[in-house]
């Protein structure tokens, strides 16, 4: 600048009607400036973190921590470390969102549909639907949820599905498989039905490939793969006596069902809850989705003689697909974060068990910050996925 | 180009502003130095009132610099409420006895009472306080953001808290244990009958802890049904969703009468932990914390004087020159500690002595009747006993 000062001659306009480098000049300190407040906000923290003597610290991490969780996908114990009981959290949240996704995605398409379908019925019970549910705060739909579990009977009268299946005002108990003794002798079993369905399946592509002629492989190669594992089921059922897999039945011991696999009131309550929300918002997606598509390709599908279904599922769903994609990553994102509402239901996701431990540890600047990277990460993630899936399906000019 | 012209304009408009908003936090962060060395000065002179405090030689231990850059902020909690002009105190709002609001609005309960008794203290007035309901996971980040200036609610004394959690604990106002509530129908008589069981307890709690650490001595396996309200917690354990219910043996006597059918449900004979109640404040400001444990004890020390709000206008005319010190007739008691000298008559005139305190919310006028038990004076073969106001 010192340098573009002196030479004014008339020919140069002075800097400060420059526009490129005034442009500079403003970014700069536009930085300067976020950094400063940046700065601040830090320093500030520090100093009334110093004087309250809780300088942060990560050390909490390696120490037991002396609580019991409710539910976990791995074993824990309360002498397991804060460390572990935050990765408890992770992969409880991951549980429900997972979950979530699934069935949100396949309800959200059934809505999506039934609100463009012919039938009076069926769209307007969908509209209306769709109403009631995108207008009530998820908060109060997940209290809502959790108070029905609890009108359900007590376990000692559970209702009874064929003595597999019960519900009770504890969640749902139900009739699973369980490993038996000779578990490991059909596992060899499962590999080579999975090699054999792989094989089948790129034997028969490679034939189509040849032919140079459109042709469907999948369901084959599944029921090979399935004819395989049942063969091998049997034969070490029948050789050993004993069969690999069997169905634990649950039984009402004193106090809780023991046997079978169970769903806590809490993770039912969260996980149908953030499902019916989600959906309605993934519903209306695939509407405007289906609905951008042009209409002359309706009409070009039903004039080649396809069924309103086959044109859905051939022509236009493909389309709308493209379009759907991007606002549908924001709804599996918005699930996924929605879930820290668990804290609500009892059911004890991250948010839940991150809570826990700044409570008795007092680090509350650095689990927050844990709490931050772990939900930015699992949603950097499916991001990153639905990107990739994005491009992939993105329409190829040749 | 004009229009781009324009928009830089607008934007460096905007910047210039932001500019100065950000210069505005750092016109007192530049003072700062200098505000550390001015305060040096009322430093000193409240240097020789702060060895009274008997607490005050630790804390002045600690590396100079840091006594320093305290020393502005001891002053400043009670000089920030008083320019406020109410005291922010965190309480519970769900534990009748404690912490409640009734059907009209109104805070009432044993905590509550001990919040006003600060703002009499403070401003003569028990009504300039205003009440901050907090879940028990809320409770600590309050204290430590300096959201509530002080926390009353039923909060237990460990070492954790005092220390890594960053409080500084006050008298205790409660000698608590942990207790389990159970249905009379299920025919559990001891915690070793509760194999398999689930549990409701509220997250954030010395009971969590408890409780994991009492079944694993046992070694009886349990499911933790955790929930973050405590409400909540107690309508799980209603609906029979948890075969037991923990908490401290005060708030299982007071959600019994919330739940459906009180009579079904008992308490079980068994204490898993101590559970002390008392106030706590944020580690350190010495003065403000001295001011909280002397208002406490002024509750207790009237009990023991037989002080009460009827009586108190025969004591302010007495001979007894500790009584006449107690209630400020005579001698600065309270200066020491941050508080106008009167501030024992002033908390016993609007809110009472601990006695009346207890009564009135716990005692056998209430739902709860609660025996006294270890909350009675040391006279009385309690624990509550008042250092000497002198």
């Amino acid at each position: 600048m010192a340098t573009a000062a002196p030479p004014v001659q008339k020919t140069t306009i002075p800097f400060w009607r420059d526009t490129r480098i005034l442009a500079v000049l403003f970014q700069v300190l536009f930085v300067i400036i976020v950094v400063g407040v940046l700065w601040f906000f830090y320093t500030t923290m520090m100093a009334g973190l110093r004087q309250a003597n809780l300088l942060p610290s990560f050390a909490f991490l390696s120490q037991p921590a002396s609580f019991s969780i409710g539910e976990s996908v791995i074993a824990y114990d309360p002498s397991n470390t804060y460390g572990y009981a935050l990765l408890i959290g992770v992969l409880n949240t991951i549980r429900v969102a997972v979950a979530g996704v699934i069935l949100a995605t396949i309800i959200g398409i059934m809505l999506g549909i039934s609100r463009l379908s012919e039938n009076w019925l069926l769209r307007n019970v969908a509209t209306v639907y769709v109403e009631i549910v995108r207008n009530v705060p998820l908060l109060l739909q997940l209290f809502m949820w959790l108070a029905l579990t609890q009108t359900f009977p007590r376990q000692q009268d559970s209702i009874s599905i064929f003595g597999l299946i019960y519900l009770h005002n504890r969640g749902v108990t139900m009739a699973w498989p369980e490993t038996g003794s000779d578990f490991g002798a059909w596992v060899p079993w499962l590999w080579l039905g999975l090699l054999a369905g792989i094989a089948f399946y790129v034997v028969r592509r490679i034939q189509f490939a040849r032919r140079d002629r459109p042709g469907v492989a999948m369901p084959q190669a599944f029921l090979l793969a399935g004819a395989v594992v049942t063969i091998g089921y049997l034969f070490v059922g029948l050789t050993k006596g004993e069969w690999p897999l069997t169905l634990s039945v649950p039984e009402l011991e004193r106090f809780n069902f023991v046997g079978g696999i169970g769903l806590t009131p809490g993770f039912a309550a969260l996980l149908i809850g953030l499902v019916i929300y989600t959906s309605v918002f993934i519903g209306e997606i695939v509407r405007s989705g289906i609905q951008a598509v042009n209409k002359g390709q309706r009409e070009a599908a039903r004039a080649l003689g396809l069924t309103p279904g086959q044109t859905l599922r051939l022509v236009i769903f493909p389309q709308a697909l493209r379009i759907m994609i991007p606002p549908m990553t924001s709804q599996y994102l918005n699930l996924t974060k929605n879930s820290s509402l668990a804290v609500a239901v009892g059911y004890p996701d991250l948010f839940s068990i991150a809570g826990t431990t700044l409570n008795q540890t007092g680090q509350t600047v650095p689990v927050i910050m844990m709490v931050m990277a772990a939900y930015l990460t699992v949603s950097l993630v499916t991001s990153l996925f639905m990107n990739w899936y994005n491009k992939r399906i993105q329409l190829v000019e040749r | 180009m004009k229009r781009q012209l324009l928009i830089v304009l607008v934007g460096a408009l905007a910047m210039i502003l932001a500019a100065c908003g950000g210069q505005t936090p750092q016109a007192p962060a530049s003072p700062a130095p200098a505000d550390t060395s001015a305060p040096a000065a009322p430093a000193d002179t409240s240097a020789p009132a702060q060895p009274e405090a008997t607490e005050a030689p630790p804390a002045t231990t600690a590396p100079p610099a840091g006594g320093v850059t305290e020393q502005p902020t001891a002053g400043g909690r009670i000089q920030t409420i008083l320019t406020r002009g109410e005291l922010i105190c965190g309480v519970n709002q769900v534990l009748p006895g404690f912490g409640n609001v009734d059907s009209a609005g109104e805070f009432s309960g044993f905590d509550v009472d001990f919040c006003r008794a600060v703002a009499a203290a403070l401003f003569d007035d028990p009504t300039a306080v205003q009440f901050r309901p907090l879940t028990a996971q809320e409770r600590f980040t309050a204290v430590q953001t300096g959201e509530v200036d002080v926390l009353i609610r039923n909060t237990t004394w460990t070492l954790t808290r005092d220390g890594s959690v960053g409080l500084d604990f006050g008298p205790v106002t409660f000698y608590d244990g942990q207790g389990m509530m159970v249905r009379i129908d299920s025919g559990i008589e001891t915690l070793e009958d509760m194999e398999g069981a689930t549990i409701c307890v509220q997250s954030g709690t010395t009971t969590e802890l408890n409780l994991a650490d009492n079944f694993r001595a046992i070694g009886v396996n349990f499911t933790p049904q955790v929930f973050e309200d405590a409400d909540q917690t107690a309508a799980a354990y209603d609906a029979g969703q948890c075969d037991g219910f923990t908490t401290d043996k005060s708030g299982l006597v007071s959600y019994q009468t919330k739940l459906a059918v009180p009579a079904d449900h008992k308490i079980l004979d068994v204490t898993m932990s101590k559970e002390p109640l008392g106030p706590s404040v944020l580690q350190g400001d010495a003065q403000w914390a001295d001011a909280i444990n002397w208002i406490v004890l002024a509750t207790i020390q009237a009990e023991e004087f037989g002080i009460t709000s009827e009586n108190i206008g025969d004591f302010l005319t007495s001979d007894n020159p500790d009584i006449r010190r107690f209630l400020g007739v005579e001698g600065e008691l309270g200066q020491g500690v941050g508080l106008p000298n009167d501030f024992a008559a002033r908390i016993i005139s609007s809110v009472g002595n601990y006695e009346e305190i207890y009564n009135q919310n716990l005692g056998p006028e209430t739902p709860f009747n609660l025996p006294r038990g270890q909350n009675a004076l040391y006279t009385d073969g309690g624990l509550l006993y008042s250092p000497p106001f002198r």
